[in-house]
């Protein structure tokens, strides 16, 4: 028989037990629960308005490294869910769509969208909450924020916006007799403007005099004014930066009124993408142009591009995106590439440890070999000048999926030709 | 830097460009300058019907100006129906300034939205003999990718011009825009002639697609480049005038041409705007536009 207060500790003790079980299911169903919550990965993407051709790109080849790791497991035994929203091309949307992806759907790693003015907008939000941040082809983002949890994937190097244009002046310098002067025209846009710059700073380093350098308002229909006032003032060599708009009209324009100048091209987006190339043909003959992955032999070092982007052009014409993808797929698959390979390596989601793990790793990935400098750049730039040569055809999107269209000039590891003047190629 | 081939280029370009921003707004000046209606997906209709030609143009080949032409009247048709849901659902009801508005919005966003869907973000082009083809006359050149769009903006003007001033439904239409209670006093049915001129101006939005892929690659939301443009140029014209908008696009265009060509593209904007505002300062109603007329 059992005294009051022995019914007491028996009942204290039955309760404690079942307390116990209970906070041991919870804590198991909990460990559970959140081995099947996937890892979200949340980002900004431009899939309307200007950017959206390559935005579209990215995000195709971005879904297949998510497909692809989730066939392998996920990360950390979890499978990853990619979380984007549309920011329209508008810097303006970016920092409250990071805001939301942080705030209220609750992600844990956030990458940025395509593209300098709009990884810009998310900088703040991003080293506000001092998380690792992967950046889509930024050109000098961290310039100013000297962040150390940012990582860009866009090969320029360690002074991205000097070394971006750095092979470009390399191959011209290359044609004889040597160019002596320069002229510039860039777009009125962050990325056109930076890359500018840097190009002004390789102008001046060489000694080449500059006889141009002005900018225009995106957007301009026609540039015919523009190629004459540069020849007006006789430059040997025009370097560009622009917009895709921008990039046809210029190449449109220099078509119509001619150059003297021996060397033209330099940093004009979209003359890498599908519709474009097709649409300029044999007026793209000659320019010279930075790009980051032809299909040239040389390029054979980067493991698994080739697989990548045949499944890419399988998937493309559905998703109706750009059919080659040479541009911006293999590039938007390594930059997750980096993160999904670091959180798995650090074991756990510890922002700090991951940042430092990439910063003292080299990475495989399917751009080849990828280390990052102090400032989250490419340690070493691989950035290549590439010169359009050969184009028979208007309208016909296959020649450009051969080798011999779009040759090598620099790095000369690369090299699959040598540069001839922009004239002798027209 | 100066010298007489670099002005003389320069000019006739302006003027191709002007033609150019002309075919863009002519259409405008009716529906916004005649009508009063803020159609602020005038652009997203003319990119719609540069998507056409470049549909027709790239799988059959069939030049672009003439897929505008062919599909003029089906853009007609599509104006009309339009205006009559603007007018049922805000017009008539008097709630047109700020809904009316957000429709318009509404409409560019869902014709870039289907756009998309169907043809994708990347940039596109249309091919045709004449747009590489360029005349060269002593020191002047004259491309055609400019040309041709500048002589049927043009026609278009000229035409919409004699349209308004010389037949009985284009007096109408500009009556609608002094008193259209007088003209409902005279037996005329004011909505069935702005359901009509509405119905025009987006008619144009087809040729004038035509000539936009013709001179720009496009993309769904390219036609925003061109929202401030377009309706700067009718309220510069004169609101309501076809001439005044023709006269306004070349103004634009020339100064445009002049500035990038002598101080340099990036000041451009700035001088053409510049002049808009110098222009309504002294004369509020445009250059063409009418004494009395208050909304410029």
């Amino acid at each position: 028989m059992l005294g009051k207060f022995g019914k007491l500790r028996r009942n204290i003790a039955l309760v404690s037990v079942l307390g116990f079980t209970l906070i041991l299911a919870q804590g198991l169903m909990t460990t559970a629960t959140r081995a099947a919550e996937p890892i979200k990965i949340g980002f900004s993407m431009a899939l309307t308005g200007a950017l959206a051709g390559g935005g579209k790109q990215s995000l195709v080849s971005m879904e297949m490294w998510a497909e692809d790791v989730n066939k392998k497991g996920g990360l950390l035994g979890r499978p990853v869910e990619l979380v984007y929203y549309d920011d329209q091309t508008n810097p303006k949307n970016v920092p409250g769509i990071y805001a939301k992806l942080l705030d209220i759907d609750k992600v844990d790693f956030v990458v940025s969208g395509y593209g300098t003015n709009l990884i810009a907008p998310a900088m703040p939000v991003v080293i506000q909450r001092d998380l690792v941040f992967m950046g889509l082809f930024g050109m000098n983002n961290n310039k100013k924020w000297k962040y150390d949890k940012y990582f860009q994937i866009l090969p320029s190097g360690p002074n991205p916006a000097v070394d971006f244009s750095r092979a470009w002046f390399d191959t011209v310098m290359a044609l004889d007799p040597k160019p002596k002067s320069i002229a510039f025209i860039a777009a009125d846009a962050e990325f056109a403007r930076n890359l500018k710059e840097g190009a002004v700073t390789n102008a001046k380093r060489i000694g080449l005099k500059i006889t141009y350098n002005k900018n225009y308002k995106p957007g301009t229909p026609d540039y015919t004014p523009i190629i004459r006032a540069i020849n007006a003032t006789n430059p040997d060599v025009i370097y560009v930066a622009s917009y895709p708009n921008g990039s046809v009209g210029i190449v449109r324009a220099v078509s119509e009124v001619g150059t003297k100048a021996r060397g033209f091209g330099g940093g004009m987006v979209g003359l890498q993408f599908s519709g474009i190339m097709k649409g300029l043909g044999p007026k793209l003959n000659g320019i010279l142009n930075y790009d980051f992955y032809v299909p040239e032999p040389n390029m054979n070092l980067y493991p698994g591009v080739v697989d990548l982007l045949a499944r890419y052009q399988k998937i493309a014409p559905s998703r109706k995106v750009d059919p080659l993808g040479y541009y911006l797929a293999p590039w938007s698959y390594a930059y997750l590439q980096v993160l999904g390979d670091a959180v798995n390596a650090v074991g756990k989601i510890d922002h700090a440890a991951i940042a430092k793990y990439i910063h003292a790793t080299e990475f495989s990935t399917v751009v080849g070999k990828v280390k990052f400098g102090k400032n989250g750049e490419w340690a070493n730039g691989r950035t290549l000048t590439v010169q359009w040569q050969n184009i028979k055809k208007q309208n016909d999107l296959q020649q450009f999926t051969k080798p011999g269209i779009r040759k090598i000039m620099e790095p000369a590891a690369f090299a699959t030709g040598t540069v001839k003047p922009f004239n002798a190629l027209r | 830097m100066f010298s007489f081939e670099l002005l003389i280029n320069a000019i006739v370009i302006g003027i191709l460009l002007g033609g150019f921003y002309a075919a863009l707004s002519i259409g405008l000046s009716i529906s916004f300058g005649l009508l009063d209606i803020v159609n602020i997906a005038h652009p997203a209709f003319i990119i719609l019907g540069a998507f056409i030609c470049f549909i027709f143009n790239s799988h059959y080949g069939i030049d672009p100006i003439l897929m505008g032409i062919i599909f003029s009247p089906v853009f007609f048709l599509l104006g009309l129906l339009i205006y009559r849901i603007y007018y049922e659902r805000f017009e008539k009801t008097g709630a047109e300034a700020l809904r009316g508005l957000a429709f318009f919005f509404g409409l560019m966003f869902i014709i870039e939205v289907i756009l998309i869907m169907s043809f994708g973000v990347d940039f596109q082009m249309v091919q045709a003999g004449y747009i590489d083809f360029k005349a060269t006359f002593g020191v002047v050149d004259i491309p055609f990718r400019m040309f041709v769009p500048f002589v049927f903006a043009m026609l278009m003007a000229i035409g919409l011009q004699w349209f308004s001033s010389r037949t009985f439904f284009g007096r109408a239409m500009q009556a609608v825009a002094q008193d259209s209670l007088a003209l409902r006093l005279m037996g005329i049915d004011p909505v069935k002639i702005k359901t009509i001129a509405f119905g025009i101006s987006i008619a144009t939005c087809s040729i004038a697609g035509a000539l936009l892929v013709i001179v720009i690659p496009i993309e769904p939301s390219v036609g925003r480049l061109y929202i401030g443009q377009v309706f700067a140029i009718v309220v510069l014209g004169g609101l309501g005038s076809q001439s005044g908008t023709l006269i306004a696009a070349m103004l634009l265009g020339l100064v445009e041409s002049l500035i990038t060509t002598f101080f340099g593209p990036s000041w451009s904007p700035a001088v053409a705007f510049g002049a808009l505002i110098l222009v309504l300062a002294f004369k509020p109603t445009g250059i063409l536009g009418r004494v009395g007329d208050t909304r410029g």
